[in-house]
C-alpha cells in the first residue's frame, strides 16, 4: 500500500496537533505564533504536494492526479490569504485565539481529502471534517449573538445537507454495490445498467455538494452566515471551501457518473441558471457589502456550474480556470472589505465606501479593480473566467445556458459598477482608519494577478487543461 | 427452536418499546422505553450474528446516548406537552407528506435487483473461522486505516469547537494548583497545642489556617477582561486552605 500518497495531508495534520500542544501549553498571545506557525505549515505542505508523485493508493480510495494537486494548490493558497487577513481584525474583534488557525489548519487537511477523494466514503469523511470547523469558525465570535446565530444556521442547514448527500450515497451503493469511483465508472459504463434508484442517488449527491457549493436552490443559509461571521471567517468560507466543493463536484460528476451524463446533465443546467439569476437579480438591492458579496459568490458558482454542465474535458477546464481566477479576485475584494474600518470599528455599508477614491485612493483602486473583473470587463482576469466557460458552452451547443449567462452578467454588472461609481462620484464621507500593511499586501499581490492575468494566461489554462484531462483519463 | 423464539420475544417488546417512546406522556418514562428498545435491538443483532454491533449498541447508546437524553430531559425545562399541542394541525401536511416519499420510495425499489456477488456476501458476511469483532478490526486498522484517521480527526475538531464555543473561564472558578499543594506544610493548616490534663476544653473561637499568600487572592483590578477563556493556568486562584 503506497501511504507516502496521502503525505502533505499527513504532514499537515501532524503540524495541526503540534501547533495545537504548542497554542495550549504556551500561557498568553499564542495566536499570532500559531499563525505564523499554520503559514508555515500551508508552505511546506504546499512544496509537498508539488513535489510528490501521482497514483492511486489505500485500497482505491484515495487519489493524487494532476487534477487533485492543482485544486489543493488553489485550496492552500485560499486558505493562507484568508489567514493572513485575520491577523489583524482577529485581534482588533478581540477573537485572536490559538484554535482559530488550528480550526482553519484541519478544515484545509478535510479540502485537500476532498479533491483527493476516489470513494465515496473519503468522500463523505473528508467533506464533514471541513464541514464541522467550518460550523465552529461561523460562529467563532461566540459573545456576538450575529455569529452565534450564523454557526447555528449554518450547523443545522449543513447537517441537513449532509444528511441529504448520505441518503444519495446509500442509494447509489445499495443500487451499485460499490463505493469505489473506478468501480462505479466501470460498472455504469452503459446508461443502461443506471436504474432509476441510482439516479436519484446520483441527484441527492448532486444536491448535497450543490449545498456545499451555495449554489441557487440550496443558497438560503449563504447571505445569512457570510453576514453573521467574523469577516475574517467569511473570506474563508468565501475561498478555500468554494473551490473544494467544487472540485469535488467535478470530479464525482466526471469519474464515477461521467457515463450518466445525459441524466444529470439538465439538474446542473437549472442549478446553473437559478443561481446565475439569483446571483444577478437578488444583490441588486442589497445594502450590505458582505450580503452582497454572498449573492455575488452565489452567481459565480452558477457561472462556473456552466462548465460542469457541458460535461466535456473543455468545459471542466473553463471551471478550473474560473476557480483560479476567482479565488485571486474574491481574497482580494475580501481584503478591501475588511480595510473598512472607522474609528476602530469594523463598517459594512455601501455608503462607507462613499468619497473613498478621495481619502485613501490606493484602497479606491483595488477595489474598483476587483469589482471590474467580478463585473467580468476585459482585460481583467474576471472576463478570462467567463470567456472559457462561455466558449465551451457554445462549442457543445448549450447556448440556453451561454445567452443566461451573458445576460445576467451585464445584469450583475450593475451592482459591481454601483460601488465603483460610491466610490469614485459620492461626496466623500470621513475617512477610513489607517489599514494594517498586511491587508495592502494582499490586495497588491490578488490585484496585479486579477490586472495582468491577460498577460500570461497560457500556462495557467494549459495547467487547468491537463488537471480537466486527467478527469477524463 | 429457542432462537426463533427469542426473535419473536427481542421482536414484539421492541416494537412495543417504540411505540411507547413516541406515546408515552412522560419524558423520562420515553427515554427509559427508549432504552428497552436498544436492549431488544441488541438482542436481535446478537441472533443474526453480528455480535460487535450488539455490543457497540448497548455500550454507545444506551451507556452514553440515552444517558444523555435523560440529562437533557430532566435538566432542561423543555415543555414536551407544548411541543406536542400542534400535532392536530400537523397532522394531514406530515401524512401527506409521509405517502409522497413512500410512494416515491417504491417506485425506486420496484427496480431494485440485488447483484449475484451481493447474494453471495449476504450469506456470509464474515470470514470463515473468524468472530465478525476481529473481521472488523482487520479491515479497520488495515484498509480502512484512512477513513480511521480521518474520523479521528473529525472527533478532535468536535472536540476543539465544543471547547471553543463554550468554555468560559470564569474568575471564581479554582484551579488546582499542585506546585502550592505539595509545598504545603503542617503549620500552615494545623495548630498543635498542649492540653492540660483534666483542664477540660477551652472554649475557644473558631480557628482559621492563616493565609501565606494574600496576593493571590485578590485579583489585579486592572486586568482586562479576557473573552476567551484560556487563562494561564496560575492566574486568579484561591489558596487551597481557605
Amino acid at each position: 500500500m503506497n501511504w507516502a500518497l496521502a503525505l502533505p495531508e499527513i504532514v499537515l495534520a501532524a503540524c495541526g496537533l503540534l501547533i495545537l500542544v504548542i497554542g495550549v501549553l504556551r500561557k498568553s498571545d499564542s495566536a499570532q505564533l500559531c499563525s505564523m506557525l499554520t503559514l508555515g505549515a500551508f508552505l511546506v505542505t504546499g512544496l509537498l504536494v508539488l513535489t510528490r508523485p501521482g497514483g492511486i493508493g489505500y485500497y482505491g480510495q484515495f487519489t493524487v492526479d494532476s487534477f487533485a494537486v492543482l485544486t489543493k494548490l488553489l485550496i492552500l493558497i485560499g486558505a493562507a490569504l484568508s489567514l493572513m487577513l485575520s491577523f489583524d481584525y482577529n485581534d482588533r474583534q478581540g477573537i485572536a485565539r490559538f484554535e482559530y488557525p488550528v480550526l482553519i489548519l484541519f478544515a484545509t487537511v478535510g479540502m485537500m481529502g476532498m479533491v483527493s477523494a476516489s470513494s465515496l466514503m473519503t468522500l463523505y469523511v473528508a467533506l464533514e471534517l471541513q464541514s464541522l470547523a467550518l460550523y465552529v469558525l461561523a460562529a467563532f465570535a461566540r459573545d456576538e449573538l450575529r455569529s452565534s446565530e450564523a454557526g447555528l444556521k449554518y450547523f443545522v442547514l449543513g447537517a441537513l445537507a449532509s444528511g441529504l448527500l448520505l441518503y444519495g450515497i446509500s442509494l447509489v451503493y445499495g443500487f451499485s454495490g460499490t463505493m469505489d469511483f473506478g468501480v462505479l465508472a466501470h460498472a455504469l459504463g452503459s446508461p443502461a445498467q443506471a436504474s432509476a434508484g441510482l439516479i436519484v442517488g446520483v441527484v441527492f449527491v448532486i444536491v448535497g455538494l450543490a449545498f456545499k457549493i451555495s449554489a441557487a436552490p440550496f443558497h438560503m443559509w449563504t447571505p445569512d452566515v457570510y453576514e453573521g461571521s467574523p469577516t475574517s471567517v467569511t473570506v474563508f468560507l468565501a475561498t478555500a471551501p468554494k473551490v473544494a466543493a467544487m472540485a469535488l463536484l467535478l470530479r464525482v460528476m466526471a469519474e464515477p457518473f461521467g457515463h450518466l451524463l445525459a441524466s444529470w446533465q439538465l439538474v446542473i443546467e437549472v442549478v446553473s441558471i437559478a443561481s446565475m439569476v439569483l446571483g444577478a437579480l437578488a444583490a441588486i438591492g442589497q445594502t450590505n457589502v458582505k450580503r452582497l458579496m454572498a449573492y455575488s459568490s452565489i452567481g459565480h458558482m452558477g457561472y462556473a456550474l456552466i462548465g460542469l454542465a457541458v460535461g466535456t474535458p473543455l468545459g471542466m477546464r473553463g471551471v478550473l480556470v474560473y476557480l483560479i481566477v476567482y479565488i485571486f479576485m474574491s481574497a482580494g475584494t475580501w481584503a478591501c472589505i475588511i480595510a473598512m474600518r472607522r474609528q476602530g470599528l469594523a463598517v459594512e455599508k455601501i455608503e462607507d465606501l462613499s468619497g473613498l477614491a478621495r481619502t485613501d485612493p490606493g484602497l479606491a483602486l483595488a477595489f474598483a479593480i476587483f469589482m471590474f473583473s467580478m463585473a467580468g470587463i476585459p482585460p481583467l482576469s474576471g472576463f478570462f473566467g467567463k470567456l472559457y466557460v462561455f466558449l465551451a458552452a457554445v462549442q457543445s451547443g448549450l447556448w440556453t445556458l451561454a445567452i443566461i449567462g451573458v445576460l445576467t452578467s451585464v445584469v450583475g454588472s450593475y451592482y459591481y459598477l454601483r460601488i465603483v461609481k460610491v466610490m469614485y462620484f459620492d461626496a466623500p464621507g470621513p475617512a477610513l482608519d489607517r489599514r494594517p500593511s498586511m491587508l495592502g499586501f494582499v490586495a497588491a499581490v490578488t490585484g496585479v494577478f486579477t490586472l495582468f492575468f491577460f498577460l500570461f494566461p497560457g500556462p495557467l489554462v494549459a495547467a487547468a487543461g491537463t488537471a480537466a484531462s486527467a478527469l477524463f483519463g | 427452536m429457542a432462537p426463533t423464539f427469542f426473535f419473536y420475544l427481542f421482536s414484539v417488546v421492541l416494537v412495543l418499546c417504540a411505540a411507547m417512546v413516541v406515546s408515552s406522556r412522560n419524558p423520562v418514562h420515553s427515554v427509559l422505553f427508549l432504552i428497552g428498545a436498544f436492549f431488544n435491538a441488541a438482542g436481535l443483532f446478537l441472533i443474526a450474528g453480528a455480535e460487535f454491533l450488539a455490543f457497540i449498541l448497548v455500550i454507545v447508546y444506551v451507556g452514553a446516548v440515552a444517558v444523555l437524553f435523560l440529562f437533557v430531559v430532566m435538566m432542561l425545562d423543555v415543555d414536551f406537552e407544548q411541543l406536542r399541542s400542534g400535532l392536530q394541525r400537523y397532522l394531514p401536511v406530515g401524512i401527506a407528506v409521509g405517502v409522497l416519499l413512500l410512494a416515491e420510495l417504491v417506485s425506486v425499489l420496484v427496480g431494485w435487483h440485488v447483484h449475484p456477488a451481493a447474494t453471495a456476501v449476504r450469506f456470509a458476511p464474515a470470514p470463515a473461522g473468524v468472530s465478525n469483532t476481529v473481521a472488523l478490526g482487520e479491515l479497520v486498522y488495515t484498509k480502512y486505516i484512512l477513513l480511521f484517521q480521518a474520523a479521528g480527526l473529525v472527533l478532535l475538531v468536535a472536540m476543539i469547537g465544543a471547547i471553543v464555543l463554550t468554555l468560559r473561564d470564569r474568575r471564581s472558578s479554582r484551579h488546582q494548583r499542585i506546585a502550592v499543594q505539595n509545598a504545603r506544610v503542617p503549620g500552615e493548616t494545623v495548630e498543635l497545642r498542649t492540653m492540660a490534663l483534666g483542664g477540660g476544653v477551652p472554649v475557644a473561637d473558631i480557628l482559621r489556617p492563616r493565609l501565606t499568600q494574600p496576593d493571590a487572592i485578590d485579583d489585579d483590578p486592572l486586568e482586562p477582561t479576557h473573552h476567551g477563556g484560556h487563562h494561564p493556568a496560575d492566574a486568579h486562584h484561591a489558596p487551597e486552605g481557605r
